[in-house]
């Protein structure tokens, strides 16, 4: 590692010398992302331990005008923790406590280092009779980046979306001082965001140019003691969005996807729909699954029993999504999760396919309901060869296509990378567009906080 | 194998970090020692699979100190292996010591890994000792060279023969097999360097060396049972030598003597005990019960588990020669100082090990966490001893 470069020695002082490096080994690791985005220039990594480092790093960036670029687990796929002008990587994960769980308001203050696999650990052993929302991410990802992303877990279907479950927000703004959002701005309490002017929204999608999350509350919800799943077929996949808008007139499924592939040939032109059903008594159980099976008798094929490995799939927290890094033997994939209003779900999904097959890459194609069915999230999932440049080419330019669908839909594109980006902000509104750079502007003077992204 | 033989394989690490938890998908912290102490993505199975391919197979970096240094930072005590949700898992340790060879044979091993694989090689031991001492910690004990038809060679390892901690077990599974009644000797100066941390440093043609001289050996004196002080011998001579001998844990040994009544531990020990799971028995060999079993057996006991135990449990950072070359490092941070807390958070008074180098690291690390006097750390055979 390179000493006497002014940012290294910096930041050697603030983190020590093992949490910061500059050699070229590990930045090749952190210039590299998991999805098909290409890698990009990164001159330093550091992983700061508390509030007060991450602060002197904010300030040394300021004076040195240096980027920042926040790291959670960087699972995002669509390399959302890539810098795009150089600079330093921030990986809070060593920022890893737990800070406190109250049973009583069903909340969760965590650093933005702690993982969702430590979250999940921390529950079972201590709190068993609580669980937070965890997303399909390995449980590497941590549960701050996930809330800030507008990440989805598998309570997401009936209680929104994981960044409506902030409670409160702790951040370093991009000129050092450190801000409370939430009701513990006034209180020593983490347990609501209502009553104040909701500040979180400044925090949440901009993807760290607005300020590094330190600490987040997010709340937890029951976990039920019983738990399974139902799993339907139907060829027509011009039912979905019926069967998602009838599912959710009644507050039956913990969680609900519906997925079709190519490949095996079996599963061709299928559409496979699981629902989750929880309970917390034998009778309330019963009662969602009787109602269940009475609601699509007769208009979907019920699948009894289903295969072990469907179960496992889609009853696991979290389930083994990154699977599918393995389905073209090369250890990639990525996907744009694109939110569809729930009338353009069959359009999506046909169209969505029709892409995904032209592309001629190893795909599978799904979608998950969000807000008790106020809307769904639709695409394809495209594995790839990383050792295989051509390959990870096509699923390159499928990706680009599947986005300008989703956006033709009249639909949006979720964790957007910088292609997305730029494709939503072409048909922005000019007037909300500016309004981001006037916030920017406002909080970031020196614009040293994960510049480019949302533009400059 | 070569690290080309595993071409098809490398790309394929997706670095989703499973690989960095444990088994059960309980998640209960890192579990990854490598990872556990330095925190960057670039210090990870994943992480290493990626800077392999990077550099020793498309060549896209330089190979360098620094990736040396990380590579000889993995105690491969083959987490990873275990919980790699992947079909190549049972891959991973193999192709960092493929890795490991193609460093070696470039001539680019970091000092300290240098030093030690000079001395195995000068000395038959890392402490550059000489041979002629091998035996000696056995002097006063009645524990005798090995006889052609004993019933077991006792083989005791380096850091049993050397290791003044480890010394200390050594002397104590012996006084207990001498108790059992068992024909046993030792090789004393005969004996040389299992070779397994050699193994799994990458050189190859060190280990062939050693392994024959230990093979010659056994075959000159007719050996057919053996069995090991360490867990590293037991790997090394169970899954990498040619057989012609069966091989037993000392565990796997006290169980069948206490259970066909040769040995009658009968004075209590009354304390609160969790026991570490040294990873070349454990996850390597699959043993876990053994060491358990002879521990229920000792009255007065009250055997406890650390959260991270079996299959999950959590390396002392030692393996790979990190006991005596410490690339791992990490200070406070280290892994065997978080396994010792882990311990102790049990309630545990004693913390049970049934690995010499196990033995030294924690009790080491003891020291480091300021639990002296609070929690022990002693070999199983320490504790059978005390209650026969």
């Amino acid at each position: 590692m390179t000493t006497g470069d002014f940012v290294y020695d910096s930041l050697r002082r603030i983190v020590g010398q093992d949490f910061v490096s500059n050699a070229p080994e590990d930045l090749y690791i952190y210039s590299h992302d998991l999805g098909a985005q290409p890698p990009r220039k990164v001159d330093y990594v550091a992983m700061p331990r508390t509030v007060e480092q991450v602060q002197e790093i904010v300030r040394l960036a300021n004076e040195a005008r240096v980027p920042i670029t926040p790291m959670g687990g960087g699972l995002t796929l669509s390399a959302l923790a890539l810098p795009v002008k150089g600079g330093i990587i921030l990986d809070m994960k060593r920022m890893d406590r737990i800070i406190e769980v109250n049973g009583s308001s069903k909340y969760a203050v965590v650093e933005a280092g702690v993982t969702q696999g430590a979250l999940k650990s921390y529950l079972e052993k201590h709190h068993p009779e609580l669980q937070h929302s965890t997303p399909e991410s390995p449980p590497a990802a941590t549960v701050v980046g996930n809330v800030l992303i507008h990440g989805h877990g598998h309570l997401t279907p009936a209680h929104g979306t994981n960044s409506r479950m902030i409670n409160g927000l702790e951040v370093v703004l991009p000129t050092g001082e450190v801000c409370r959002i939430g009701s513990c701005a006034v209180s020593p309490y983490w347990f609501t965001r209502e009553c104040l002017p909701d500040l979180v929204g400044l925090f949440v999608g901009w993807y760290g140019i607005t300020g590094i999350i330190t600490k987040a509350s997010i709340q937890l919800f029951p976990k039920p003691k019983l738990r399974d799943l139902v799993l339907f077929s139907t060829d027509d996949p011009g039912l979905l969005s019926d069967v998602v808008f009838d599912l959710f007139q009644m507050e039956i499924a913990e969680n609900f996807f519906a997925i079709t592939q190519d490949k095996p040939a079996w599963m061709y032109g299928h559409t496979y729909i699981t629902v989750t059903i929880a309970g917390q008594s034998r009778d309330e159980f019963e009662c969602k699954k009787t109602q269940l099976l009475s609601m699509f008798n007769g208009r979907l094929d019920l699948i009894d029993p289903i295969p072990a490995s469907l179960r496992e799939r889609y009853l696991e927290v979290p389930p083994f999504a990154a699977t599918q890094a393995d389905f073209a033997k090369g250890g990639g994939f990525e996907y744009y999760g694109c939110i569809v209003p729930v009338e353009k779900v069959p359009e999506a999904w046909n169209r969505g396919l029709g892409i995904a097959r032209k592309h001629d890459v190893v795909f599978s194609y799904g979608l998950q309901a969000l807000d008790a069915g106020h809307s769904v999230m639709c695409g394809p999932v495209y594995s790839f060869n990383r050792a295989d440049e051509r390959d990870i080419e096509k699923v390159r330019h499928a990706l680009e296509e599947s986005s300008r669908l989703a956006l033709d839909l009249g639909g949006l594109i979720w964790k957007a990378g910088l292609p997305g980006q730029a494709l939503m902000m072409e048909r922005m509104d000019r007037n909300t567009l500016a309004l981001m750079r006037k916030v920017r502007k406002v909080l970031d003077p020196n614009g040293i906080m994960n510049p480019g992204n949302w533009g400059d | 194998m070569e690290l080309k033989e595993y071409a098809d394989v490398v790309h394929r690490c997706f670095r989703c970090g499973y690989c960095k938890f444990t088994y059960d998908f309980s998640y209960r912290g890192f579990n990854c020692p490598l990872y556990s102490t330095r925190r960057l993505e670039s210090c990870s199975p994943g992480g290493l699979m990626w800077l392999i391919r990077a550099s020793l197979m498309e060549r896209e970096i330089a190979w360098s100190d620094r990736l040396t240094d990380i590579l000889y930072s993995c105690t491969m005590c083959r987490n990873c292996v275990q919980q790699c949700r992947f079909s190549f898992n049972h891959k991973l340790v193999g192709i960092f010591e493929a890795a490991r060879e193609r460093v070696i044979e470039a001539g680019s091993v970091p000092p300290k890994v240098n030093h030690f694989l000079t001395a195995i090689h000068g000395y038959g031991n890392p402490y550059k000792l000489l041979r002629q001492d091998r035996g000696s910690w056995a002097e006063g004990t009645g524990i005798r060279l090995y006889r052609e038809g004993d019933d077991f060679l006792y083989y005791v390892g380096c850091v049993g023969s050397y290791d003044s901690t480890g010394q200390r077990a050594a002397r104590a599974l012996g006084e207990v097999l001498l108790k059992s009644g068992l024909a046993f000797g030792i090789l004393g100066s005969q004996e040389t360097c299992d070779g397994n941390e050699v193994n799994t440093l990458g050189e190859k043609g060190l280990f062939e060396v050693l392994k024959q001289q230990n093979v010659q050996t056994f075959q000159n004196m007719h050996v057919a049972k053996i069995v090991t002080l360490s867990p590293h011998s037991y790997n090394a001579l169970l899954n990498h030598y040619p057989g012609g001998f069966e091989v037993f844990h000392y565990t796997q040994l006290l169980r069948d003597l206490i259970k066909g009544g040769q040995l009658h531990p009968s004075r209590p020990f009354p304390e609160r005990v969790t026991y570490h799971d040294p990873c070349f028995l454990a996850r390597y060999n699959q043993e876990y019960e053994a060491p358990r079993e002879v521990i229920r057996s000792i009255p007065g006991i009250e055997l406890v588990e650390m959260d991270r135990n079996r299959e999950n449990a959590f390396c002392c950072g030692g393996g790979s020669a990190n006991f005596y070359t410490d690339v791992l490092g990490g200070g406070r941070d280290r892994p065997s100082v978080a396994r010792v807390h882990e311990a102790y958070s049990t309630g545990a008074t004693v913390l049970a090990v049934s690995c010499p180098i196990c033995l030294t690291m924690l009790e080491d690390a003891v020291k480091t966490a300021g639990l002296e006097g609070q929690l022990r750390v002693k070999d199983v055979s320490e504790i059978v001893r005390e209650s026969l």
